[in-house]
């Protein structure tokens, strides 16, 4: 059954080159997904301009540099400027680095939260279980828009205050799948042979079943980051947000009493979230297709 | 005499508890291996047939403690294995593992054929990375991988080459047993000849020792020294493979020989005893002989206490378990 000695390097170094790692396999397949491609391209375009945005247009977003309500365009000012006659763009490219930064944060708070609630529940099962999930459905449960007001308002308007409001309030989904997959794994036969072999219970949890649990804990996260700036918004437009920085959201709520006034200076920052929540919703999607085997066939 | 011994185990009950409460009042349970005993010698190899449900697993993952047991004493190499804890029983692992019956389920889809081949060694500890390289080129070589193949990841290989990538990371800390969960029942016909014949050969080269469990009773034949046949948690017979195969003894043995199918033109179709009758509920005590309600020979004195092991006369080492013993070798 063996190959004959001569041919067996070439035909050795033939399989090696089509031993593809699942994760390049994945990502072919979500350069192939055109709508996760476009949203990739303008994610992208906007966070480098949250990132250098404000170093090349250096323009304080609180300073009144213009009469207020000046349209886009006009006096060299290319959004206008707000009721205050402050700089548009300068407070968009701003607010872009507040908003993307929290979303990021508290998505990763909630999904660090709820990894190790679901791992412990998916894993050790019995009281632990119960213990953590009943306080996950209490969170669960908690309507979030008001528990996260509540924290804030205790807390004080502070952009950490408001992130791990954010991060606090949004965990349970993550639990949730964690567990779901945890509990899923936790019986395949490699695991046992991973335990017969001598992996501790760390080990176990950490090294064999989360690689496994991993791509729709992922695919979670990244449609997390939409939810949690869309989260941040509604904090913002409300007044329940660090009044010394500018978000997406706060340039929102300053503006609206002027919206049939000066209408563009609620649209924009409304465009900004929208695109970009659009973008990460779809990247989220093109992840999903791409670590999820069941749907390759399509 | 324990030094050539493998496995000792003595007494072995694994019970599973169940919801509810039984009539009595009592919290149900399963008793699905009822009071066991064997003893593998190095070397050799012990089968457990039975059909499924009959307990044969689960008494074999309890021997690698995977599943909680009830009672019983697990003597490996002469250690203690089972009251060993937490950390002593993680260390003491690698001289028991596990060739599992799925080829699919039983690798980790995210390594690679050598990192699984390797992950038993990293868990003992006691190999330098460069010696583990060195054990797994030659477990490669011994299961018949090539070592390119080391690279790939298990949803490249075929079931047979999964099978083999299992055996060799079932050898890779030289373990004092290796439990084979029906090896090849999951694989075509052609492909478990050449699996058995692998083990047979690795079993000669590094001198194993297998506890084998199978529901086949031709494989069993194949592979096996010693034979036990297994019923709803009890051993009904135990013998070595010669005096098995030349006389089953026991009803339930005799029942499982004559429905293995057969190509013979002439023979005479005997099944259908077997599938009559109520299997016994385990999570009740039992009262007399487990297989009285589907045996053929069956008589008031089988429903009279539970039958326990013993030699059928005139033999040493052939025993069963069966009420009726002294009725068939007079007969």
């Amino acid at each position: 059954m063996k190959p004959a000695a001569d041919s067996a390097p070439r035909r050795g170094a033939e399989i090696v080159d089509k031993a593809q790692h699942p994760l390049r396999e994945m990502v072919v397949m979500f350069l192939a997904n055109r709508a996760a491609m476009v949203a990739s391209i303008v994610l992208s375009i906007v966070v480098l301009a949250a990132i250098f945005g404000p170093m090349l247009h250096p323009v304080d977003p609180f300073e009144m540099v213009w009469a207020p309500f000046t349209p886009p365009g006009q006096e060299g000012f290319v959004l206008g400027t707000d009721y205050l006659g402050r700089d548009m763009l300068a407070a968009l490219l701003n607010g872009g680095r507040v908003s993307l930064t929290i979303g990021l944060v508290a998505a990763l708070m909630s999904v660090f939260i709820g990894i190790s609630f679901g791992a412990l529940a998916g894993f050790y099962r019995g009281l632990v279980e119960e213990v953590l999930m009943r306080i996950t459905e209490f969170f669960q449960v908690l309507p979030t828009l008001l528990f996260s007001m509540v924290i804030v308002a205790l807390f004080g308007a502070s952009l950490e205050v408001v992130t791990i409001a954010i991060g606090v309030v949004s965990w349970t989904a993550v639990a949730r799948i964690t567990r779901a997959e945890f509990l899923r794994i936790r019986e395949l036969e490699y695991v046992t042979a991973s335990r017969a072999a001598g992996a501790s219970n760390v080990t176990l949890m950490t090294r064999v079943i989360l690689p496994n649990a991993l791509p729709p804990i992922i695919v979670q996260a990244a449609l997390m980051v939409g939810s949690a700036i869309l989260f941040e918004a509604g904090l913002a437009f409300l007044g329940l947000s660090d009044p010394n920085v500018v978000s997406w959201g706060q340039i929102i709520g300053s503006n609206r009493p002027y919206i049939l006034d000066a209408g563009f200076t609620v649209t924009i920052p409304g465009l900004a979230i929208f695109v970009t929540v659009l973008s990460i919703s779809l990247i989220g999607d093109g992840l999903n297709d791409a670590l999820n085997p069941k749907l390759r066939a399509r | 005499m324990s030094d050539k011994l493998a496995l000792d185990v003595q007494n072995l009950s694994v019970s599973f508890p169940m919801r509810g409460r039984g009539a009595d009042g009592r919290r149900r349970a399963l008793l699905a291996v009822d009071n066991v005993n064997f003893l593998i010698a190095r070397g050799k190899t012990l089968g457990i047939v039975g059909e499924s449900g009959s307990g044969k697993t689960t008494a074999a993952m309890a021997v690698a403690r995977l599943v909680p047991k009830l009672a019983g004493n697990i003597t490996i190499d002469g250690i203690d294995f089972g009251t060993l804890d937490n950390e002593a029983l993680r260390q003491a692992r690698q001289r028991i593992q596990i060739i599992f019956q799925d080829p699919y389920s039983s690798l980790n889809p995210r390594l690679r054929a050598g990192e699984i081949v390797r992950e038993p060694l990293v868990y003992a500890g006691e190999t330098s990375r460069a010696e583990q390289d060195r054990i797994i080129d030659e477990l490669f070589e011994a299961v018949g991988l090539r070592p390119e193949q080391k690279a790939l990841f298990p949803h490249q290989f075929s079931g047979g080459q999964r099978q083999r990538i299992g055996i060799a990371r079932a050898l890779s800390t030289r373990p004092s047993l290796i439990i084979c969960d029906e090896p090849v029942s999951a694989l075509d016909v052609a492909v478990q000849a050449q699996i058995l014949n692998l083990l047979k050969s690795l079993q000669g080269q590094f001198g194993l020792t297998y506890l084998f469990i199978s529901h086949d009773l031709g494989v069993v034949q194949h592979m096996c020294d010693d034979i036990a046949v297994m019923y709803m948690g009890q051993f009904m017979e135990y013998a070595d493979r010669k005096s098995f195969f030349a006389a089953p003894r026991h009803p339930y043995s005799q029942a499982l020989l004559d429905a293995v199918p057969t190509i013979d033109i002439g023979a005479q179709p005997t099944g259908g005893k077997l599938v009559d009758g109520e299997i016994p509920d385990l999570t009740l005590p039992q009262t007399g002989c487990r297989f009285a309600s589907r045996c053929p020979h069956a008589r008031d004195v089988c429903n009279g206490g539970v039958p326990q092991l013993q030699d059928w006369p005139g033999s040493t080492g052939h025993r069963l378990a069966c009420h009726l013993t002294g009725t068939f070798a007079t007969s």
